[in-house]
């Protein structure tokens, strides 16, 4: 098959695991002083990106081109990128603060595409912030490409594509041709740690600096924020101290039984 | 190798015949007057049955307040279309009848809605925030240049809509400035449409033109005659703690007790102790269910996510300190192996 590099998409956003507070202005997300990481949706993309080039014959994957969309800081998720394998990154910068959603970021990453013609893009399934899933899906309609989404496998060959993908029911094989856009599902791989010479030596691969207006794409919000609250808390539960007591109360109680 | 694609964006113009009716309303509309407001509604089907999820969707529509047409695509959908007729909301049914829909590829799908809707002009489309919308409304709305709104909780008024963020940690307000809005719909936070006395009619739609670069090779559907995890009114899930697909079986001998569906937190499908298609969470399934049970289930933000909104839940955990306790209504703190047989013999 023809040689073919990858490009991944890399987002920014807090932590999984940090408990997140929406601001006393209920205008947001407090993003100021939290731990922020890869997306691990992306970092799930990166992974399989090095793992394609790994598993096919040498030289098939000939790079793979990390790209970053948001504030200065996306920097420290392009280096980690590169840390895992990618070999070079583009970062597409906006003022903190920017609010990008998922079609500026498609058109953004449209744009890459089009300069560097990747064989396969690799992306998120969806962000843990906004919980949008759209931005693969709207970069391959808009590169009118096909696209396998929620892959929990793929595999190249022949120059077709084949992703095994996770729908409601179960599991479903599709082929496409390439270029293509997947989205990964957490079930593809487990992504590997950064050793400290990888991350030593990612501090000298190259990352280029990109603004939307040299890319010549209008990012401009098409939601305007109204309010953000946080749910509405559950009343505290009881305690029950056996399998009679628990049943009583889903009976009789809750009636739920 | 991609730039050769490039030349050619855009989809070749969909050949389509719609009533000349349709044409004159969609002219006079004038978007700022609410009586022109109207949505369209992609109908998932399979096995000529209508997915459930699809019929919450047909309660969002209608709750925006226009007309609502729904369309039907696949070898199959005839048989459909006359049943999504007699639904109530439903004003009027277009039908495609192509095998090229069969699959619910996003490239033959979003196509086909971007010629309907280019015909029928309405101002708002929703889809079920399902696998199939999710990969069917995002591309439709790059197509459109519209920003989405996905998994929408609540409708404020004909553009502003309510959704989590976050993992469901916080709830956002949005108003689309989008001309025409396109939504994607959580199952949950609205209730299935029912039948009507009436049956609406139904049109038929020329297909357009595809060209599909994907194909359908197979399908692995986790078969069971258990309810489906999306519609079940109880659900019982289980965690690492089960500690093995023979753990698991305890799950699933309450749940056939119970009448429920069965779920799963990710450890245990991680763990492969069941299919990955029980899962329940912020990646998974949202679900929620009138009665709620989590065994061997700490509750990790993610999990929480896909079940917090359950009406009433209970936490079976050997871990008196476990998060999920912090959300359960009624929480037995011991064993599950000696917990779940007891209860399902009970029960």
């Amino acid at each position: 098959m023809s040689k073919i590099s990858v490009l991944v998409g890399v987002k920014r956003v807090i932590d999984y695991a940090v408990k997140i507070r929406v601001n006393s202005a209920k205008t947001a997300v407090e993003t100021a002083n939290v731990k922020h990481s890869i997306n691990p949706f992306d970092e799930i993309a990166i992974e399989e990106a090095i793992r394609l080039r790994e598993r096919m014959p040498k030289g098939q994957i000939s790079e793979i081109i990390a790209l970053s969309c948001g504030p200065p800081k996306c920097v420290e998720v392009l280096r980690t990128a590169l840390a895992m394998g990618a070999d070079r990154a583009f970062h597409v910068e906006v003022p903190e603060g920017t609010k990008l959603e998922p079609l500026a970021v498609a058109k953004l990453f449209e744009a890459v595409a089009k300069r560097e013609n990747p064989g396969l893009i690799i992306m998120g399934k969806q962000a843990i912030d906004d919980d949008s899933c759209q931005t693969g899906q709207m970069l391959a309609g808009l590169l009118d490409i096909p696209q396998a989404n929620f892959v929990s496998k793929i595999d190249i060959q022949d120059d077709k594509l084949v992703s095994v993908c996770e729908i409601d029911g179960g599991l479903e094989t599709v082929e496409t041709s390439l270029p293509a856009v997947v989205t990964t599902d957490l079930r593809l791989n487990e992504p590997r740690y950064a050793t400290l010479p990888n991350i030593m030596k990612a501090k000298k691969k190259p990352i280029v600096k990109l603004t939307p207006q040299e890319l010549n794409v209008e990012i401009a919000s098409r939601l305007k924020t109204i309010k953000v609250e946080e749910p509405p808390k559950r009343k505290a539960g009881v305690k029950v101290e056996s399998v009679d007591e628990l049943l009583e109360k889903l009976r009789n109680e809750a009636k739920v039984l | 190798m991609i730039s050769r694609l490039f030349k050619s964006s855009g989809f070749i113009s969909p050949r389509i015949s719609l009533s000349k009716n349709l044409t004159s309303r969609f002219l006079s509309r004038n978007f700022e007057n609410r009586a022109s407001l109207s949505s369209l509604v992609f109908i998932e089907h399979k096995d000529k049955k209508i997915d459930n999820a699809t019929l919450s969707t047909i309660t969002a529509a209608k709750q925006l307040g226009g007309e609502v047409s729904a369309i039907v695509a696949g070898s199959d959908a005839s048989e459909v279309a006359t049943a999504v007729s007699k639904l109530n909301g439903v004003d009027k049914v277009y039908v495609a009848n192509n095998a090229v829909f069969d699959n619910n590829h996003a490239e033959a799908i979003s196509p086909l809605l971007l010629a309907v809707q280019k015909q029928i002009n309405s101002t708002h489309v929703l889809a079920s925030h399902s696998s199939v919308g999710k990969r069917v409304i995002p591309r439709l709305a790059a197509k459109l240049d519209v920003q989405q709104i996905s998994d929408i909780t609540g409708i404020q008024n004909e553009s502003t809509f309510t959704r989590p963020i976050y993992a469901g940690n916080a709830n956002e307000t949005v108003e689309s400035t989008d001309s025409i809005k396109l939504i994607t719909v959580r199952n949950t936070a609205f209730t299935p449409a029912e039948n009507k006395d009436s049956a609406s009619s139904i049109e038929d739609v020329n297909s357009p033109d595809v060209q599909v670069k994907s194909k359908w090779i197979k399908e692995e559907v986790s078969k069971g005659d258990r309810p489906d995890l999306s519609s079940a009114k109880i659900v019982v899930s289980g965690g690492r703690a089960v500690k093995s697909a023979e753990g698991f079986k305890l799950i699933q001998d309450l749940a056939d007790k119970l009448g429920a569906g069965v779920g799963a937190s990710r450890a245990a499908v991680d763990a492969g102790y069941c299919d990955n298609s029980l899962q329940v969470g912020q990646t998974g399934k949202i679900i929620a269910p009138e009665l709620y049970i989590a065994v061997g289930i700490s509750g990790a933000i993610q999990h929480l996510a896909g079940m917090k909104d359950s009406k009433v839940i209970v936490s079976i955990n050997k871990d008196p300190d476990a998060p999920i306790f912090q959300i359960s209504d009624y929480s037995l703190v011991g064993d599950l192996f000696q917990i779940l047989p007891e209860l399902t013999q009970k029960a």
